[in-house]
């Protein structure tokens, strides 16, 4: 067998390995989404397209230690939502509910903080079970009436958001609502001590006090995230539901319980990445803007998407786009506005919704190469 | 109680519009998720029409320039899912959720770029869209929405193209072996719902307010057509009694505070926003056994499998 | 004129890595019925779908009437007056009788094409009338019987004044009676002067209706004969290239006590009610081989996922030895003694997107053996997925690590049957084991359900085919509307008795 494997080319073996096939296929995504951002800078303002635009939201995130540190502070929830949605997408789901299940884990986060006065821990172990039960809704849905978790998801997203609104809002009078900000009490002066700690990490980044030991809580857990799917009887269950249902029921595996364990664990990692980003301050909740979805959580199906859903690979593309939209933020008033980079960043997820076209096209080209025909389907008869 | 029934009418149109826009596609085989981006998009581009339109033009002339920009801008935006989803068999579920995500950035660089500010609102007159019946206020939505609704029901029913759409969303298979071109009836599926998305996303922001940020996209309306489209079986009139009983929690959402009967009841607005969709889910858990959704959609159609 | 209607001369089709057609010439007469006969994969139905315009061949030209035509589509064949009658059968299932047959060729007004019906349903009932196909216009597809949809198929091919009829195995989902009829009704097609290409791989359907009978074998061209002149033995062995063995050598039965006891089984359909499976008992005894006979869709895949665990049963009760199984999950009866060989080795069968090795522990990853509080031991099941594979031959690129999706049908069945007979259980359930393999596949499998028996296995084999369920089993047991109807002794019974209970036209106890 080795020796087999070792007289195939180069080529023949890179046509053959998924995982590169994947990591091609999204770097071209990129590469596209980046060219159409640029075309939709040169429409606005050709004169200013590539220095003032590409170039800025290129460079911008390694410019400055400050920079770094807000790129970092960003990427570690979004590692948590891209997580969510790829452990979901693992099992055959589409979690296009973590935007739901973040906003109720921000509010599980921000309540224990700002009212009960627990440590971070505590809290973010709250944020994690108040996702981890929005999560399971749409599982229960699914298993028990067979409706499509997307739909349920996207139902439950609206809900909780008003739900968590009407809470946090209180008619102005709850105790988490500051009525100067307009947006909840600032945990660094209310509730300094559910601050996740910094570990000295916002001195490395020119004192943002944003950055703290959570890049390193999402990147741990995104290991966890892989063992568990690659290593273990239940990943080995929930991936086996998630390729086909029908012969994981065959094979005697509890489809159902796996279905909501699957969206209640995917719950939970969305719920800890609100978690992570509340409790480090990066921003308040404004419970007056009551009708968007927090876009962390959308942007976990563009992490996800990106990297194929492999957990580790989450890890790199999170960073990437929180990477690109602190990028957009540093774009000049004068010539161009912020959600430059939220274009750029949905146009890679819908040139992502064919990577599998583009992972063809290459393994094509690879194996036109060698002629290595072994894949397509015969007549049937 | 007039109060109630303008915005009765008012969102009863959208809803309508918008989940006859899903049922085209649908039942022509394609999910559309992006229903709610489609709104965006053409409700983006009403508002820019009537506002490049001179100050001198006539109602008339107002209200039928701007609608067609909405309805061939979220023509043009369908065409984009239409595209990935027929012509590479892309993931339909993904690629409309893209396109909603895509949907709000855009409109908001497009609109602070149209406004040169830093805000993303725009404003209009939307006086050429009003009319006043007796005590009632109504929008010419309302006569656009009845009309999209007959002639959904016959073009679905009753001609040529509705007999081969509905068979592409149930069996490609069996309409491609008799000659008929699945690619093409999707493509016309996708685009059709792009249109009505693109009017009911303008009928969604126009008639009631004479601003609009385009930060908050269409809040959801778009998600609520989706379940209004399925709580009516993809069946143009029960889509309409739907959207009449989903229009009628969002309308108490907006005026309940000024009803004196109702504020007692010290409910905030959010929970009546939340109530559609609390309800649109008991709906769904009660009738889902029943359910009977087009049996191809969501599935690519591939010649080679034929 | 030329004496041919239809000609395909020297088609090749291509598909990658595989040449479904080489070389292949058949050539129709005007009012003959023409069979064309193949095993699965022979290229009959690739063929076919070059005709029809599904597929363009590589090389090769198509005449109609001595001219040369190009068919790029289904509306090109239709133009030509090519209808064909699909193996499965291209209905809209929740459209009407009439609504299916104008399907394509809508009457409709010219400028907005509106739907005008009334003359299709009168030429719609006076051709049922000529051709005796009866059906009702304005029933509802999915309400009515599997030979009135295959009628309202051909409707639609005489509907368009189609002149060249194929018919894609046209059989394999009637009852013996309803084959007669369909017989008839050929007959009476081509007596009106159509002329019609059958496609099958039963040899007496041939020998009942056609003129002429042109005979492929992996994707080759072997020869057309007289079917009047030439027997069934001789057109077998150019249909599979060598004497086939018909007989299997069997060892005496000599049976132990019982296995699997069903008692009093009914399975309800959720969606409208009826009994799938009613009130069904029987037993199977250790080293003997009993056989669920019986047409497609008479309920014998409910029975076996009653017996499984896949469905829930309405009533009754299943014994595995001694043990009630009746209330117990899927798992748990798989570890109580129960390996199935499923009816579709790609829905239920396998994970197609995981790896060979990981198929083959589907049923026992979590066994001591295989996990260690909750991790997978890789060295193990590679391990043991290498011992599997030498055992029983199974063939694949990259042995263990092969993904299941790229092996071959036959290959991907034979692991299916290794993970399953190697799970040692008493009772071994196959359901239509050898369905759409090759003669070598099918050969090896049924010897293998042999060895099962003789070493003391109960095997209880569900099958579709005649002559497996006549060859492999001791006991047959006909299954009709969800009932068993019969049970026969495979070494006293004919295949005509057996179609008679099949078709629900005899019954006994």
């Amino acid at each position: 067998m080795e020796s087999n494997k070792e007289k195939k080319s180069l080529t023949a073996r890179l046509a053959s390995s998924e995982a590169f096939l994947s990591v091609a296929a999204s770097l071209i995504c990129i590469l596209i989404g980046l060219a159409l951002g640029v075309v939709v800078l040169a429409i606005i303002n050709p004169a200013h397209a590539f220095k003032d635009g590409l170039l800025v939201i290129l460079q911008s995130g390694l410019k400055s230690p400050r920079n770094m540190g807000t790129v970092l502070a960003n990427a570690a929830p979004l590692i948590m939502t891209g997580l969510s949605v790829g452990f979901a997408f693992k099992t055959g789901l589409f979690n296009i509910g973590a935007a739901g299940q973040y906003t109720v884990g921000a509010f599980g986060a921000l309540y224990c903080a700002l009212v009960l006065h627990l440590p971070w821990y505590l809290c973010l172990l709250v944020a994690m079970i108040f996702g981890a039960l929005w999560g399971a809704i749409p599982g229960i849905f699914k298993a028990y009436l067979n409706i499509n978790e997307v739909i349920t998801a996207i139902m439950f997203n609206w809900i909780g958001l008003y739900m968590v609104n009407d809470i946090m809002y209180g008619k102005g009078k709850s105790p988490m609502y500051d009525l100067a900000t307009t947006k909840t009490y600032s945990l660094r002066k209310a509730a300094p001590e559910s601050m996740i700690p910094s570990c000295g990490m916002s001195d490395m980044f020119g004192k943002l006090q944003s950055v703290t030991i959570a890049i390193f809580i999402a990147v741990f857990l995104a290991l966890v995230v892989y063992i568990v799917l690659n290593k273990t009887t239940f990943g080995y269950e929930l991936r086996a539901c998630g390729f086909n249902k029908n012969a994981a029921q065959y094979a005697g595996i509890n489809d159902k319980r796996n279905i909501i364990l699957s969206m209640t664990i995917a719950g939970a990692l969305a719920g800890v990445g609100a978690g992570l980003y509340y409790l480090s301050t990066v921003a308040e909740w404004n419970p007056q803007v009551s009708t968007a979805l927090p876009a962390i959580g959308f942007n976990g199906i563009s992490a996800a998407l990106l990297a194929c859903s492999n957990p580790i690979g989450t890890i790199f593309s999170s960073l990437f786009i929180s990477y690109i939209t602190v990028g957009g933020t540093k774009l000049s008033t004068q010539y161009y506005t912020k959600e430059i980079a939220d274009v750029i960043t949905a146009l890679i997820i819908y040139l992502c919704a064919f990577s599998l076209l583009f992972k063809n096209k290459i393994r094509a080209v690879l194996a036109g190469k060698t002629r290595n025909i072994n894949v397509g389907k015969g007549g049937d008869a | 109680m007039f109060l109630l029934l303008k915005y009765t009418l008012l969102y009863t149109v959208v809803l309508m519009l918008v989940a006859l826009g899903g049922m085209f596609s649908e039942r022509s085989g394609i999910i559309n998720i992006a229903l709610e981006g489609i709104m965006v998009i053409g409700g983006l581009m009403g508002v820019i029409a009537i506002q490049l339109l001179p100050q001198g033009a006539s109602a008339a002339t107002i209200v039928l320039v701007s609608v067609l920009a909405a309805a061939l801008a979220g023509m043009l935006y369908a065409a984009l899912l239409a595209f990935a989803s027929i012509n590479l068999n892309a993931d339909q579920t993904i690629g409309g959720t893209a396109l909603n995500m895509l949907a709000t950035a855009l409109a908001m660089v497009i609109a602070k770029g149209f406004n040169g500010s830093a805000s993303a609102k725009l404003d209009y007159s939307n006086r050429a869209f009003i009319y006043e019946i007796g005590p009632l206020t109504v929008n010419v939505f309302l006569f656009i929405g009845i009309a999209i609704l007959i002639l959904s029901y016959v073009i679905l029913y009753k001609t040529r193209l509705g007999l081969r759409l509905r068979a592409c969303g149930e069996h490609p298979q069996a309409a491609d072996s008799v000659g008929i071109n699945v690619y093409k009836m999707r493509y016309i599926g996708v685009l059709f719902s792009g249109i009505l998305g693109g009017i009911g996303g303008m009928a969604y922001i126009i008639p009631s307010v004479s601003s609009w940020n385009f930060e908050v996209g269409v809040s959801g309306a778009g998600f609520l057509a989706l379940a209004v489209m399925i709580f009516g079986q993809w069946k143009p009139f029960r889509i309409f009694f739907a959207a009449v009983f989903f229009a009628l929690f969002k309308s108490l959402a907006n005026i309940a505070s000024s009803i004196p009967m109702m504020a007692a009841l010290g409910w905030t607005q959010n929970m009546y926003n939340m109530i559609p969709f609390i309800a649109s889910m008991v709906i769904l858990a009660f009738t889902s056994k029943k359910s009977r959704a087009p049996k191809a959609e969501g599935v690519p159609y591939d010649k080679g499998s034929r | 004129m030329s004496e041919y209607i239809i000609e395909m001369l020297n088609i090749t089709k291509e598909f990658p890595g595989i040449r479904a057609n080489d070389n292949i010439t058949l050539q129709l007469r005007k009012g003959e019925i023409h069979a064309l006969l193949g095993e699965n994969g022979a290229g009959k139905s690739t063929l076919m779908s070059v005709l029809f315009g599904l597929y363009q061949p590589e090389k090769g030209e198509i005449r109609k009437n001595g001219e040369v035509v190009r068919i790029k589509d289904p509306n090109d064949a239709n133009a030509l007056g090519i209808g064909m009658v699909h193996q499965h059968f291209k209905l809209v299932e929740v459209f009407s009788v009439l609504d299916n047959i104008i399907l394509g060729v809508e009457p409709a007004t010219k400028r907005l094409g509106f739907l005008q019906k009334s003359d299709a349903r009168k030429k719609v009932l006076a051709l049922s009338e000529r051709y005796g196909l009866k059906v009702d216009p304005d029933a509802m597809i999915e309400d009515i019987t599997v030979g009135m949809q295959q009628r309202t198929e051909i409707l639609k091919m005489l509907y368009r004044d189609n002149e060249v009829l194929i018919f894609d195995e046209p059989t394999a989902v009637l009852t013996p009676q309803e084959i007669d009829e369909l017989m008839k009704i050929m007959k009476g097609l081509a007596a009106e002067g159509k002329s019609i290409l059958f496609i099958t791989h039963k040899l007496d359907e041939i020998k009942a209706v056609a003129d002429r009978c042109t005979v492929l074998r992996k994707g080759r061209y072997v020869g057309t004969v007289d079917v009047a002149t030439t027997s069934k033995e001789e057109m077998s062995e150019m249909m599979v290239g060598r004497k086939v063995q018909l007989v299997m050598d069997k060892k005496p039965l000599t049976p132990g006590e019982s296995i699997l006891s069903v008692q009093n089984l009914t399975v309800r359909s959720k969606k409208h009610g009826k009994p799938l499976v009613n009130n069904v008992s029987f037993n199977v005894r250790r080293g003997e081989i009993a056989c669920i006979a019986g047409i497609d869709g008479n309920g014998q895949s409910e029975l076996v996922y009653a017996l499984t665990g896949l469905m829930k049963a309405e009533s009754g009760k299943v014994f595995l030895g001694d043990k009630e199984i009746s209330h117990m999950t899927v798992r748990e009866r798989n570890l109580a003694g129960i390996s199935h060989i499923p009816e579709d080795r790609h829905k239920h069968g396998l994970v197609l997107d995981y790896t060979l090795e990981n198929n083959l522990v589907l049923k026992r990853y979590f066994d001591k053996q295989f996990s260690e509080k909750g991790f997978l031991k890789f060295a193990e099941i590679r391990q043991y997925a290498e011992g599997l594979i030498e055992k029983f031959d199974v063939r694949s690129g990259q042995g263990p690590v092969t993904t299941a999706r790229s092996m071959s049908g036959g290959n991907q069945q034979k692991a299916i049957i290794a993970r399953e007979i190697d799970l040692g259980n008493d009772l071994l359930i196959a359901v239509q084991p050898t369905r759409g393999l090759d003669v070598g596949a099918i050969e090896y499998i049924r010897k293998e359900l042999l060895r099962q028996r003789d070493s003391g296995k109960a095997v209880l084999l569900v099958s579709l085919e005649l002559d497996e369920v006549l060859e492999v089993p001791d006991r047959i047991l006909v299954m009709y509307e969800g009932e068993i109807v019969g049970e026969l002794d495979p070494k006293h019974t004919t295949a005509k008795e057996l179609g008679l209970y099949m078709a629900g036209a005899q019954r006994k106890g």
